[in-house]
């Protein structure tokens, strides 16, 4: 062990050239962090602080992104806003001081709550779809095994948007069009071929043994890999399905061009949040920055499956 | 004598346990099991994707419209096919999606391989630091795609400030998203941005698959660390470099989501990469036919550049 710590060390690199490799990598991690610290921050300025020139880096925060992002609002006269009665909540106050009242929500729950449902619905059938195939592809001799396995990753890298044409014809003939429905099943064909990718390379690892002995127990064979595959299987399942619902929750070609009102999810509306006079940034930012938070979360948790993920499962490391 | 007969008894039932385990399945067999588990998956792919294939190829023959359904559909032939690929238009969508990937993954490669050579001197920190270079991967491409448009405005954009900032230039003095020879540089910034700690990350892995033996190989015979970089560190990396080499290539070849928020095409049609061209043919101009025959063209394209993508990935694995 301490031979080969003492090899080890000839090709250690040394103190200095470690410390100006960190300096390197953590000022391109600064400046990489630089556009999305900008969105976090524009967030909480109000919409003249966010068009200021030269940008502002200190300024008062206001919640009125937050505020105008999550309602709509309509310009009143003054003489109509004081037959009103005190202001209710802390955004009726914001309008207000712009001679505004808040005339509603807006559509951006809606569109989050699709994101949710579409997101959270396609990964659930993606992973148990593919936990299923992986398996089958894992453990049993499938004729024309490769050809399948290839058939099932092509057809992830088409184009979206010549997927797009016959999935519009088609789901415009058996009424699935703008559907919560017809989404899931899009995305989970899209999911399936990462899910049995990946989630292949994660039961090859778990060794046949496992199941043969359970076998000679007396289980079945679907009792052996529900009572010991799966369980064994929890973390690749975890992180396929993680990366399914980044998939999901971020695509935005087939949102837009597949749906308007009712199925309509948050990468396709945020966009097209406009206030007075153009495009109100510090909403903007707002809906970003709650449409991002739970991604970053995933990436942290996800940080050690990423590599794997990302190549389908091909470098494991 | 009972040692004997005991060890027999091992052998004896060690021997035969896989036509043992076969005699206790009930239900099922293997085979129909696999073919459960399996059929789902094709069956979706079937209906989601390789039926919608099919109608797409068909289509690509007639002069089908998608809004004008009730209108009589007339077969075409590959007249379709005949006028894409002698249509200056198309070769100039393709020239600018040939310019984006080719920039995109080349500054992608450069910057991501050089990241990974520095992290990989595992300097206090690297973890830390790598999960936070690895998030604007994560990031939608359009969500994040459209706040570069507020980052990139010529008055009051981050972006402008920085560059006026830096090279005394007034920051209202130049649009990168409006002008003809700096919009197509807009959209390999920010791909450049997003899509760098992709090849990064591949490129890690692939420079920590390299034994240190080699090196200490190498040390021993006193090879200058030039001289290990080219022969050893490169060429032990480059399948790993060329799998993120391929697969940017072929997403960037698709890229629709980021370009479409940034400058959906514009100015005229500068930034206007295959994906928009179709979309613009197929949903604005609903020419059905035409751009299905468009979209096999590429699928083609991009189905020739997966097999070699797959190629690449077993090579990889056999590692």
């Amino acid at each position: 062990m301490s031979a080969s710590n003492a090899a080890h060390s000839i090709i250690e690199p040394s103190t200095g050239a470690r410390r100006f490799a960190g300096l390197l990598v953590i000022l391109y991690a600064i400046i990489t962090m630089v556009p999305l610290a900008w969105i976090v921050l524009t967030s909480f300025k109000s919409p003249d602080d966010a068009i200021s020139y030269p940008p502002k880096v200190v300024f008062k925060p206001s919640l009125e992104g937050y505020c105008n992002v999550f309602t709509t609002r309509s310009r009143q006269t003054q003489e109509f806003i004081q037959t009103l009665g005190s202001p209710q909540g802390l955004c009726d106050n914001i309008a207000r001081s712009r001679n505004m009242v808040v005339a509603g929500p807006s559509n951006y729950v809606p569109r989050f709550i699709n994101s949710l449902i579409i997101a959270f619905g396609s990964t659930a059938l993606a992973v148990a779809l593919g936990t299923l195939s992986a398996y089958g592809f894992s453990r049993f001799r499938v004729p024309l095994k490769d050809d399948l396995l290839f058939f099932i990753l092509s057809t992830r890298m088409m184009p979206p948007i010549a997927v797009a044409i016959p999935i519009y014809l088609m789901y415009r003939t058996v009424g699935l069009s703008d559907t919560r429905v017809g989404m899931i099943l899009l995305y989970t064909s899209v999911n399936v071929s990462l899910a049995v990718w990946l989630l292949k390379g994660f039961i090859d690892e778990i060794p046949r043994e496992y199941e043969e002995a359970a076998m000679i127990d007396g289980y079945t064979r679907f009792q052996a890999f529900v009572k010991v595959v799966l369980p064994q299987a929890t973390t690749g399942i975890a992180a396929t399905a993680i990366f399914c619902l980044i998939f999901a929750w971020n695509e935005y070609a087939f949102a837009v061009l597949l749906t308007s009102g009712n199925a309509q999810t948050a990468p396709p509306f945020i966009p097209i949040i406009i206030g007075e006079g153009g495009q109100d940034w510090p909403a903007v930012a707002a809906g970003t920055t709650i449409f991002l938070v739970p991604i970053v979360v995933f990436t942290v948790l996800l940080r050690k499956h990423l590599l794997r993920g990302i190549t389908f499962g091909a470098v494991r490391k | 004598m009972n040692d004997l007969s005991a060890s027999s008894q091992i052998t004896y039932r060690a021997v035969p346990v896989r036509p043992a385990v076969a005699r206790r399945i009930r239900g099922l067999s293997d085979q129909a099991l696999a073919w459960l588990f399996i059929t789902p998956t094709i069956v979706l792919l079937l209906a989601i994707n390789i039926f919608p294939l099919v109608w797409t190829i068909y289509l690509s023959f007639t002069n089908y419209r998608a809004n004008r359904a009730n209108a009589p559909t007339i077969w075409l032939g590959t007249d379709w096919y005949q006028s894409i690929l002698t249509d200056p238009d198309i070769w100039a969508a393709m020239q600018v999606t040939a310019h984006f990937v080719i920039w995109t993954v080349l500054i992608e490669t450069v910057l991501g391989f050089g990241l990974a050579l520095l992290i990989d001197k595992k300097f206090r920190g690297h973890g830390m630091w790598t999960t936070i270079i690895l998030l604007p991967m994560m990031l939608s491409p359009a969500v994040v795609g459209n706040f570069w448009t507020f980052l990139y405005q010529p008055q009051i954009g981050l972006f402008n400030y920085v560059v006026a900032f830096f090279t005394g230039r007034d920051a209202s003095s130049f649009q990168m998203l409006g002008d003809v020879t700096l919009s197509p540089w807009a959209i390999v910034i920010v791909d450049a941005w997003m899509w760098t700690p992709y090849v990064m990350l591949i490129c890690l892995a692939g420079l920590r698959s390299i034994p240190d033996y080699i090196y200490e190989a190498a040390e021993v015979d006193r090879a200058s660390n030039w001289r290990q970089f080219w022969s050893i560190t490169l060429p032990m990396a480059l399948p790993f470099i060329m799998l993120a080499v391929l697969f940017r290539g072929i997403e960037n070849f698709k890229m629709f989501d980021m370009v479409n928020l940034l400058t959906g095409g514009g100015p005229g049609s500068t930034t206007e990469v295959a994906s928009i061209t179709l979309k613009r043919a197929a949903f604005e101009s609903w020419r059905t036919g035409y751009s299905s025959a468009f979209a096999i063209i590429l699928f083609v394209t991009v189905f020739g550049l997966a097999n070699i993508y797959v190629k690449a990935l077993n090579r990889v694995k056999s590692r």
